[in-house]
């Protein structure tokens, strides 16, 4: 990217910008820089910059350290014009992404979910990334868990960086479980593993709370009912016209998050941010959310901590997803503005410690994820094991974050919450739903 | 045509010679058109051309991820009308739209009638019972989801004082809908309230005068003057009133997102999901015809329904 700036290619008119009081200020500069010294040598101010535009989609306490981090990247970096747009979370930012590459003026890198990597079908309104290219800026393969790299391909191409690892854990409240006698002498929460351990544990936590034993979002409860499924090995495969569901298994994992609520030991309705609440206040002793939970339980003055997802049927998987950098599909590729975006994820990729401190997501890039300085970060690297860990959904244009899948299955499992259900007809709606799905023709 | 130079005439407002009215008219009609054509244009591109290029992609697969488009014929059509997913939504709306019509209406038509009759408190209520009505809906739908919030909100902290089990409102399939239905028609009904008050006003006054002498009381004068005065209203905000509640949406996406368990997912939320979340445009399209289809035939006959009691 340095290199770019420096030898500006001739055969790329300066970029286009949007007509401002700016813009118009910098081309009269250009022009009397030009004239004056007679001729178009390099100026950071002169509109030779490289235009680099970035979409993302954090609007929570992520964003605003994504914020920060871009300022000190843009600090670093006077020879790129660097833009970065914030969309609201979910579909509307997907739709603008797929519709920008659809009409080939896409951003010139965007951060999404590696699992809707097929939704933005690769190769049409992405474009792929060259592994020699992200060479040259300092990342490869070596740098990232495997289970995590091989998310960033489809059909053998590279088409995603990822940044970091998010997923489901478990916080607890320290009071409350040192009270309960949850905790070891160093203030860790004990292990809970089982079913049966787990459940009575949750029973003498509400007795001390009065309260609740686990908080969790049964708004959104479709990533808790896929760690408890992948937990039991449970496959989930669409082919063209079935799918394939172990129906012992979900029914096992629905019947879990049923008896939770109809014990009394999770409430019946909690969204994402009662269910922090409901923690914080010490009305439940421990709570399964989203790591990015952390920066919401830090602006309270609950002492917390955090570890894996609870281990019920026999191990600690979860269910998570991976932000990763891509390059919406353009017409023209320029590869002056390709290489500054790799240059930027490469940078992103190093910073992320800071990352990983503002929104307690797993760095990504393996050299941050092993260093001292995360070992010191508390408590995000209790659960860093916790990557490894991490389940994704199964490959399908209608699978992943904010996509088609969990909004629909969101329904039949909210509704064990609340106990409008029994598992079995919760079953049921889910298999509906998923027929619904593959039978609908795929729009990517 | 000869209704239009007949109506003049009969109001008999003519300063000029009815006799003219016939000669200028074919002149005018083509200045007019200038005064029209700016939004002729905008019509005819933001919502005619694609009406017509709607209406062709229900015929194709078309992405809204782009992609190669082909020819389906019938395929969305028959998809849309055999959706289960489509009779659930349509139902929604159709609940949502029996529960809201009578109370926004009647709610209005009480306010009026409040308002019209308390006259030294009447800035004072025209400025409570309009001021929701200009609040944008995210203002109002993040409010309303506090008071209803369950464990923190305004609802079941005062129940709870007064000793009642509080309910989950809008997160439980049984209330979810009149939770929005109320929440809607504090925001909503400041609209028919101020038509309906706008007509009330209009009355002349000397009708009452005349009715009092004659010894009507408060209530006659209702019955028998105000209401019936006010059925061409009534008629309007009705008709109006059925088809913003059919299109109801964005309340419900930002209340609910169409939950528990789609409970309160609307007609329009469905096409939306089909459209932007799973990219169908050609599908979404088809269900959107359809709904128009339903919208034009139940205001029709309701127009008729109408007209006819009032003749």
């Amino acid at each position: 990217m340095r290199d770019a700036s420096h030898h500006p290619s001739p055969s790329h008119p300066p970029p286009a910008h949007g007509v401002g009081r700016r813009t118009l200020f910098t081309a009269a500069l250009t022009t009397a820089a030009v004239t004056a010294a007679g001729c178009g040598a390099y100026d950071p101010l002169a509109g030779e910059r490289t235009r680099l535009r970035q979409w993302n989609l954090f609007g929570g306490g992520d964003g605003l350290r994504m914020l920060q981090m871009h300022e000190e990247y843009q600090a670093e970096h006077p020879d790129i014009d660097f833009r970065a747009t914030t969309f609201e979370w979910g579909a509307p930012f997907y739709t603008k992404v797929a519709m920008g590459a659809a009409g080939g003026r896409g951003a010139d890198i965007a951060t999404v979910h590696v699992s809707r990597l097929e939704s933005l079908a690769p190769g049409r309104l992405l474009d792929p990334i060259d592994p020699a290219a992200l060479a040259e800026a300092g990342i490869d393969e070596t740098m990232f868990l495997p289970n995590i790299w091989e998310e960033c391909f489809f059909e053998g191409q590279l088409y995603a960086i990822p940044l970091d690892t998010h997923l489901l854990v478990q916080f607890y409240n320290l009071d409350v479980c040192r009270e309960v006698g949850l905790l070891d002498s160093n203030d860790r929460l004990v292990p809970l593993d089982g079913r049966e351990t787990y459940v009575d544990a949750l029973r003498e936590i509400k007795a001390a709370t009065g309260g609740f034993g686990l908080s969790l979002d049964t708004w959104g409860p479709w990533s808790n009912f896929w760690a408890l499924y992948r937990q039991q090995d449970g496959e989930l495969v669409f082919g063209e016209d079935d799918f394939e569901l172990d129906e012992d298994k979900a029914l096992a994992a629905m019947d879990f998050l049923y008896r939770l609520s109809e014990e009394g030991l999770s409430p019946r309705v909690s969204q994402g941010a009662d269910t922090s609440a409901n923690l914080a206040n010490g009305q439940s002793g421990l709570m399964i959310h989203g790591n990015w939970e952390m920066t919401t339980l830090d602006a309270t003055d609950v002492s917390f901590s955090v570890t894996q997802f609870p281990n019920i049927f026999g191990n600690h998987r979860t269910r998570g997803d991976s932000h990763c950098y891509v390059f919406p599909h353009q017409r023209d590729r320029d590869p002056e503005r390709t290489r500054a975006a790799l240059d930027y994820a490469a940078w992103m990729l190093r910073h992320s410690l800071s990352w990983s401190e503002g929104a307690g997501h797993i760095p990504a890039y393996l050299p941050v994820a092993e260093s001292e300085e995360y070992d010191r970060l508390h408590p995000q690297s209790e659960y860093r094991e916790a990557a490894e860990n991490v389940q994704f959904e199964p490959d399908a244009w209608f699978s992943g974050s904010a996509g088609r899948l969990q909004d629909d299955a969101t329904g039949p499992i909210t509704a064990l919450h609340q106990g409008t259900q029994t598992p079995e007809e919760a079953l049921e709606q889910l298999k509906r739903t998923f027929r619904t799905m593959i039978n609908a023709p795929a729009p990517v | 045509m000869s209704e239009r130079t007949h109506t003049p005439r009969a109001k008999g407002a003519g300063a000029a010679g009815s006799g003219l009215v016939d000669v200028r008219r074919k002149p005018a009609t083509w200045t007019g058109l200038w005064y029209v054509l700016p939004f002729l244009a905008f019509y005819l591109l933001f919502l005619v051309w694609p009406s017509i290029v709607g209406l062709g992609y229900t015929f194709t697969d078309r992405s809204l991820a782009g992609g190669d488009v082909s020819f389906i014929g019938f395929d969305n059509w028959n998809e849309t009308l055999t959706d289960p997913g489509l009779y659930e939504s349509l139902w929604n709306t159709l609940v949502f739209t029996v529960l809201s019509v009578p109370v926004m209406v009647l709610l209005a038509l009480g306010l009026a009638l409040l308002t019209d009759h308390a006259r030294r408190l009447g800035w004072f209520l025209r400025l409570s019972f309009f001021a929701p009505f200009v609040l944008p809906v995210a203002v109002m739908a993040l409010m309303w989801e506090w008071m209803y919030n369950p464990s923190l909100g305004l609802f079941n902290g005062i129940l709870g004082q007064l000793g009642f089990e509080g309910s989950e409102w809008l997160f439980s399939e049984n209330t979810a809908m009149v939770s929005v239905v109320i929440a809607t028609a504090w925001w909503q009904v400041g609209f028919n309230y101020l038509l309906y008050l706008a007509a009330m006003q209009s009355i002349p006054k000397d009708v009452y005068e005349a009715a009092a002498i004659d010894g009507a009381g408060v209530w006659q004068r209702i019955g028998r003057i105000t209401l019936p005065l006010l059925a061409r209203t009534t008629v309007l905000i009705t008709v109006l009133q059925l088809i913003g509640s059919l299109r109801v949406f964005e309340q419900i996406y930002l209340m609910t997102g169409g939950g528990p368990n789609f409970a309160t997912r609307t007609v329009i939320q469905y096409i939306y999901d089909s459209g932007f979340v799973g990219l169908r445009i050609g599908f979404a399209s088809s269900m959107a015809y359809v709904f128009m289809v339903l919208i034009i035939i139940a205001s029709v006959a309701q127009f008729r329904l109408f007209s006819r009691k009032e003749a």
